[in-house]
């Protein structure tokens, strides 16, 4: 399948029965795959007239109680940002499909990822997280969405997958879980879904005029978000017990920095690979276990370098970061990666 | 003793924070006996805007959500179309409807989206405190027209009504006025037949309040009413723009 309708169908999978979008390059696979599927499951497909009307439109939804979701790419995600803030306010689960592209501006239409920042330090105003997942195949795509699904529930929030558009138009064998069934969802007593005179009126509501009371609410979330960083990180590590030299990387820059390290080790570096899964909550603790042994660092990204500011935050600059990227829409090769080891071996051995 | 008077079912027992002489009042009092009559409280649910009656989920008893500004038909359209089977209703302002919200307003209405929006059209920006309004009538002063609204500069006010009659998707328009008692009772009956038409699944409904904002204005509220008989009225004229279910009718004549 490829990567955009892998999402799409995991969602269904999962029990999303209502998807909301906007076209934009290079998701649009996702959308046309909902649109076939949606009317058969009963479900709806709905065109939005904006990416900010959709992000709403999967509000009101999430609201009513439903599995929700939405896709777009950068600059859509920048539109969808109030909705997003709002969501986290009011304590609303969904799920955002981020397939990047480059920026900033309408930037272009290949691979980049160049919105980890947005994603992760602010996906929207004010003091918010929301969970960011970021895949590396078909398959862990297929994996996120429905775990995603699972903890925007459980926690009440947002979640995105932040893939990109090297990962949403690659085509891999996948195996879906059909296993999962909106049945067997928790009961959401929270939802305005009209209350039928049994009890009293639900309120879903991201406004507190009084200072004291929001400040409350808003410590009260980050307690959960402190729950969430503690339990919920996720990554790969790939050779890095033994490494003196660990690559970092997530998502597609992840499967070319995989390639790199396999052949720093067949010319005898002893290179290994930490793939962080959750960029938030990010992997800190592995991260930080890694410095203990570790010389040094290498951060992969398709960016100017965004990654690469929690890689140091997580080590405590305890261990050189270095960084290596391309951006725009370029990707980098495993050559290139390989060089970049390399030189942190301190030349050609 | 009979009980000749008291407060619809659909309402909290609130006290608002509405400015004396504010005709939100009486409009939230026309929506919850409405929603009373129809016997629809708990399968509804009302979606409320930015802007003064941004705490109508305080208000009313019914299921609530606090939409971001000018997204109540977008976040009204998510729950509709999640739970078909429910009553759904926006309460929403002129700013909030016809600025930041107008791709949201045109929208949901040409998709026949099944939804009622209650429209509170008073010219003025209530809540952030009395700046102009798309509907702010030409030369009207407000505190980012001081000089009075110069349509060279800050164009022509929106006729909501009239532009959504235009489109295929809506079911039901129709403009009111709250100004006096008689046309409060018309104002009743325009929202119940509203949320008659979502009921009957025929598309998209909007009943369009003209109300008085007497703080902004800078009026007394019964001046203010007075204002808003000589000025809004003649510029936003009473009546039903569109009535699918009566033109349906007279076809089968």
């Amino acid at each position: 399948m490829k990567g955009n309708e892998a999402l799409a169908e995991a969602a269904i999978q999962a029990g999303c029965c209502n998807f909301f979008g906007y076209p934009i390059t290079p998701q649009t696979e996702l959308a046309a795959y909902m649109a076939k599927r949606m009317p058969k499951i009963g479900g709806t497909y709905l065109q939005a007239e904006s990416e900010v009307a959709a992000i709403n439109m999967v509000q009101g939804a999430a609201a009513a109680g439903v599995r929700a979701m939405t896709s777009s790419s950068s600059r859509g995600i920048s539109l969808k940002t109030e909705g997003i803030s709002y969501m986290a306010g009011s304590d609303l689960p969904c799920l955002i499909i981020n397939v990047q592209r480059g920026g900033p501006g309408l930037g272009g239409i290949q691979p980049s990822q160049s919105d980890y920042w947005q994603a992760t330090k602010a996906p929207g105003h004010g003091d918010l997280h929301i969970l960011v997942f970021a895949p590396y195949s078909v398959q862990e795509m297929v994996d996120l969405v429905g775990h995603a699904y699972d903890l925007a529930d459980e926690y009440r929030m947002p979640a995105m997958i932040l893939a990109d558009g090297l990962l949403g138009q690659m085509m891999e064998p996948v195996v879906l879980d059909d296993s999962r069934s909106a049945k067997t969802l928790p009961k959401k007593e929270w939802a305005a879904c009209g209350h039928n005179n049994e009890r009293r009126h639900n309120i879903i509501n991201s406004l507190y005029l009084q200072a004291s009371e929001l400040e409350k609410l808003v410590v009260e979330r980050f307690e959960r978000y402190k729950v969430i960083e503690d339990k919920e990180p996720m990554c790969e590590k790939y050779m890095a017990e033994d490494a003196e030299y660990i690559v970092v990387a997530y998502g597609a820059s992840a499967r070319i920095a995989k390639a790199a390290v396999k052949q720093a080790r067949a010319n005898g570096i002893k290179a290994g690979l930490i793939r962080p899964i959750t960029l938030w909550p990010f992997p800190v603790k592995e991260l930080s276990q890694a410095a203990e042994s570790a010389k040094s660092f290498l951060c992969v990204e398709m960016s100017m370098g965004q990654m690469v500011e929690d890689i140091r935050l997580a080590i405590e600059c305890r261990r050189p970061v270095g960084f290596f990227g391309h951006t725009g829409g370029v990707v980098p090769t495993p050559a290139e990666v390989l060089e970049q080891i390399i030189k942190m071996t301190g030349g050609v051995k | 003793m009979a009980i000749v008077f008291k407060k619809p079912k659909a309402l909290t027992d609130v006290p608002t924070h509405y400015c004396p002489g504010c005709t939100h009042g009486i409009i939230h009092r026309l929506v919850a006996q409405c929603i009373d009559e129809l016997g629809i409280e708990g399968k509804s649910i009302g979606i409320a805007p930015v802007g003064c009656a941004v705490l109508a989920y305080n208000y009313f008893s019914c299921d609530m959500i606090q939409a971001p500004h000018g997204r109540a038909p977008a976040v009204a359209t998510g729950v509709k179309r999640s739970l078909p089977d429910r009553f759904v209703f926006t309460y929403q302002g002129d700013g909030d409807l016809a600025a930041i919200g107008t791709a949201e307003t045109v929208h949901a209405a040409t998709r026949g989206e099944n939804i009622t929006v209650i429209f509170v059209n008073n010219a003025i920006y209530g809540m952030t405190g009395g700046q102009m309004a798309p509907t702010s009538l030409p030369n009207q002063v407000t505190q980012t027209t001081p000089y009075g609204r110069d349509v060279k500069i800050a164009g022509y006010p929106i006729r909501v009504c009239e532009m959504l009659s235009t489109l295929d998707g809506t079911a039901y328009a129709e403009r009111v006025s709250v100004d006096c008692v008689k046309n409060v009772n018309k104002a009743k009956k325009a929202i119940k037949k509203a949320f008659q038409t979502q009921l009957e699944g025929k598309g998209f409904s909007i009943v369009e309040v003209l109300s008085a904002c007497p703080t902004n204005w800078g009026f007394a509220p019964n001046d203010a009413l007075q204002w808003l008989r000589d000025n809004m009225l003649p510029y936003y004229p009473l009546g039903v723009y569109k009535d699918k279910t009566a033109q349906e009718a007279q076809n089968n004549e």
